[in-house]
């Protein structure tokens, strides 16, 4: 399965040949050239799918197969760098994911970003984005999954911050990169410390449960906390700032000012599951080595995922509530990962998490290149321009509200078996956590149709002039991830993607199922009440609890705290004093010496006369000063 | 007339050579500079013969040595007034102190 390289590398080429020669090209030439390499990359992928899920059973459990790997750097005996390719159910369905993600929202940017500044350069961005990712995701070592995770950090910042005039976007990227740049942080020394103790940066080494890989870490304890379990907390503080997770969250709502179809691609289909990818991939390490540090991602999945749908409930820019409810869904994921088990049916939650991503790559990407076409057609991100759009967005408000009863889980989208797989291993983990996350799927289901009710019926705003359906290459995409989003539920995932990799029969656990599907149900109820026409309520219920929706229009003043603690505490308390020893005692020593070398320079520089004469003066009394001395010492 | 020693002609060649290097330091004109390391030249070329003449009588590796020394001398001479003729072009003067380009 060597052909599996090309996937990787098309859209790296495409890159090179974009970046380097993009400028000549006409900007519909170098978009058709990035979609349709896309497209092969994509086509490859299905292949490599279809192959490995086909072929690599062996036991009735799936192989972990290397088609690539060569070592890149040799340090020593025992360090060394690897490249290569690592094919396991998790892999595949990524690379299944991105490539569809990926090549849709190509396709999305001909029309959208049509007449865009710096078009080429736009689909140079991309097809970097998902070459690193793609290299993410088939990483054999946690190293090359490192260099990747920092690639795919760095061609984030370059297309959040794609629109270079605004100082928003330039902000945003920022923001972005800083705040993940911080969590790698984590994520290096998690790196170092677990490869210290075992010795090997492989992942086929570290997952494959072989327990005295950690025998050097036993017995050794820090805070009170094992070695071990620091390490893999550190990795997933990595793992937490690529995924937007509570309190390292920051970064993607404001990651929104990034074009929209960016957003879809970035900010919710790929990238930000990278660190629930991190964790899928690591899970036996963390479920046999160090299980208090899942108990820890289902915490802070479970609080993130909460958090989010409430402020979601409260914004008013489009994007912001689907970058909450991003958040949200990946906080999700990360519960599915914290209470699950590792064999047979203590496996289910992991395989919820991992359905879970694959089904809300195709509706949450949805959604986003549904808000690419609405704000396409109103030119604003804030609700309040929108409003009784469905008459003249009509395959817009279909695929907006098929994707919309996804996420809050209505069967038979493919949002609810996900979804509702992630409730029924939390409730049998801990019924307190279940009953949390369903208020949160509840929420979730109250704000979307929140969103949809404000953009497609309650009053119309004022308009000169009525918006218009969005072209072709924009609405084939929609409608291919809504007809994705509506036959992917019924993908019996069991079969292909589970903690143990054999297979994994899915029952519905039916009162689950029912409860869920009634609160969901409950929650639209409510929101049509609200929305549907124009209603006193919201405003009223706003009034009269005003401290909480301040509060979450705040987002809890999470983003104020930050900037107290970076602005006033680490600027004034750190930054200056810092700034003011290095202009004055580094710098100051520096410009000292080399002034006094100048002055000595200064004066001797005399010697160097030119004349002649000088010279021919100063070597006879040299000569005779040497005679002198030979002659009486 | 009492017999000429080898001590008065290495003392007559030591004053002519200092002549030579102090001419070589002071003069301001580049052809008096030429004419003073002809004399510190010459005063190596009588260092020469004398010790032939004096040492080795019957040899004639001194002598020799000397036209040649002469030879080359004159060689250098020709380079030494051309290159002076060059800067006269150029500066239109031969005074030494105007000559320090060479520092920078």
């Amino acid at each position: 399965m060597e052909y599996t390289l090309f996937i990787v590398l098309l859209p790296f080429l495409s890159f090179l040949f974009l970046g380097l020669v993009g400028k000549r090209l006409t900007p519909r030439a170098a978009g058709y050239i990035g979609t349709v390499v896309l497209a092969i990359s994509t086509c490859l992928s299905y292949i490599t799918a279809w192959h490995y899920f086909t072929t690599a059973k062996v036991d009735g459990v799936f192989e972990k197969l290397t088609p690539l790997n060569f070592t890149w750097l040799n340090f020593t005996e025992k360090l060394h760098i690897d490249l290569g390719i690592l094919l396991d159910p998790i892999a595949v369905m990524m690379l299944v994911v991105i490539t569809t993600v990926s090549l849709m929202v190509h396709l999305y940017s001909v029309g959208y970003m049509h007449g865009e500044r710096g078009f080429q350069r736009y689909y140079a961005f991309l097809s970097l984005f998902t070459f690193s990712m793609l290299g993410l995701v088939v990483a054999t070592n946690i190293f090359q999954m490192y260099i990747f995770w920092e690639l795919v950090g760095a061609s984030s910042y370059l297309l959040i911050g794609f629109d270079y005039a605004h100082p928003e976007a330039v902000a945003a990227s920022k923001k972005a990169f800083i705040v993940t740049r911080f969590a790698d942080l984590g994520f290096l020394v998690g790196i170092l410390i677990l490869s210290f103790y075992t010795g090997t940066f492989d992942f086929e080494r570290l997952t494959s449960g072989d327990a005295s890989l950690f025998a050097g870490m036993e017995g050794l304890s820090f805070m009170g906390c094992s070695v071990v379990s620091w390490a893999l907390a550190l990795i997933f503080m990595g793992g937490a700032g690529k995924s937007a997770m509570f309190p390292l969250h920051v970064w993607l709502p404001d990651a929104m000012e990034g074009p929209t179809p960016v957003s879809a691609l970035i900010h919710a289909a790929t990238m930000v599951v990278a660190g629930v990818y991190l964790v899928a991939r690591l899970f036996p390490v963390y479920y046999l080595q160090a299980p208090d540090v899942l108990v820890l991602v289902a915490i802070v999945g479970a609080v993130t995922s909460l958090y989010a749908a409430i402020v979601a409930c409260v914004q008013t820019d489009i994007k912001r509530v689907l970058a909450f409810s991003t958040i949200s869904q990946i906080g999700f994921m990360m519960v599915g990962l914290g209470v699950s088990g590792m064999e047979g049916r203590e496996g289910l939650g992991y395989m919820a998490s991992m359905f879970h991503l694959f089904t809300h790559a195709m509706f949450k990407a949805l959604l986003f290149l549904g808000a690419g076409a609405i704000i396409h057609a109103v030119h604003s991100n804030e609700m309040e321009h929108m409003g009784g759009l469905r008459k003249y967005l009509p395959i817009t408000h279909i695929t907006f509200l098929v994707a919309c009863l996804a996420i809050a889980g209505i069967p038979p989208f493919s949002g609810f078996f996900s979804k509702d797989e992630i409730l029924a291993a939390t409730f049998h983990f801990n019924p307190a956590l279940g009953a949390v996350m369903s208020l949160t799927a509840g929420l979730t289901a109250f704000y979307m149709f929140r969103l949809y009710y404000r953009i497609f019926w309650n009053k119309a705003s004022h308009r000169d002039h009525a918006p218009r359906e969005a072209p072709g290459s924009m609405t084939v995409p929609l409608t291919f991830l809504a007809a994705a989003t509506l036959v992917a539920g019924f993908i019996p995932f069991g079969k292909f993607v589970t903690s143990d990799s054999a297979e994994y029969i899915i029952h519905l656990d039916w009162t689950v199922a029912a409860a869920s599907v009634a609160v969901a149900l409950i929650a639209i109820g409510i929101a049509t009440l609200f929305y549907r026409r124009e209603s006193p309520i919201p405003d009223r219920l706003a009034s009269s609890l005003r401290g909480l929706h301040a509060a979450a229009s705040r987002r809890f003043y999470l983003d104020d705290l930050y900037l107290f603690v970076t602005k006033k505490i680490i600027f004034n308390g750190i930054s200056k004093p810092v700034a003011w020893f290095d202009r004055h005692v580094v710098d100051g020593a520096m410009n000292g010496f080399a002034t006094l070398s100048q002055r000595v320079s200064y004066s001797i520089r005399g010697f160097q006369s030119g004349q002649v004469q000088q010279y021919v003066m100063v070597i006879l009394l040299g000569v005779l000063l040497i005679a002198v001395l030979a002659l009486f010492i | 007339m009492e017999e000429l020693h080898l001590e008065y002609y290495l003392v007559a060649s030591a004053i002519m050579f200092f002549a030579g290097v102090y001419g070589f330091i002071t003069r301001r004109n580049l052809l008096a500079i030429l004419i003073s390391i002809e004399l510190i030249l010459n005063s190596v070329d009588i260092n020469f013969a004398l010790f032939n003449r004096f040492l080795f009588p019957g040899q004639l590796e001194g002598f020799f040595f000397t036209l040649f020394a002469i030879g080359v001398s004159a060689c250098e001479t020709a380079v030494a007034i051309a290159i002076i003729i060059n800067i006269y072009r150029n500066i239109r003067n031969i005074q030494v102190k105007n000559l320090e380009q060479l520092k920078d």
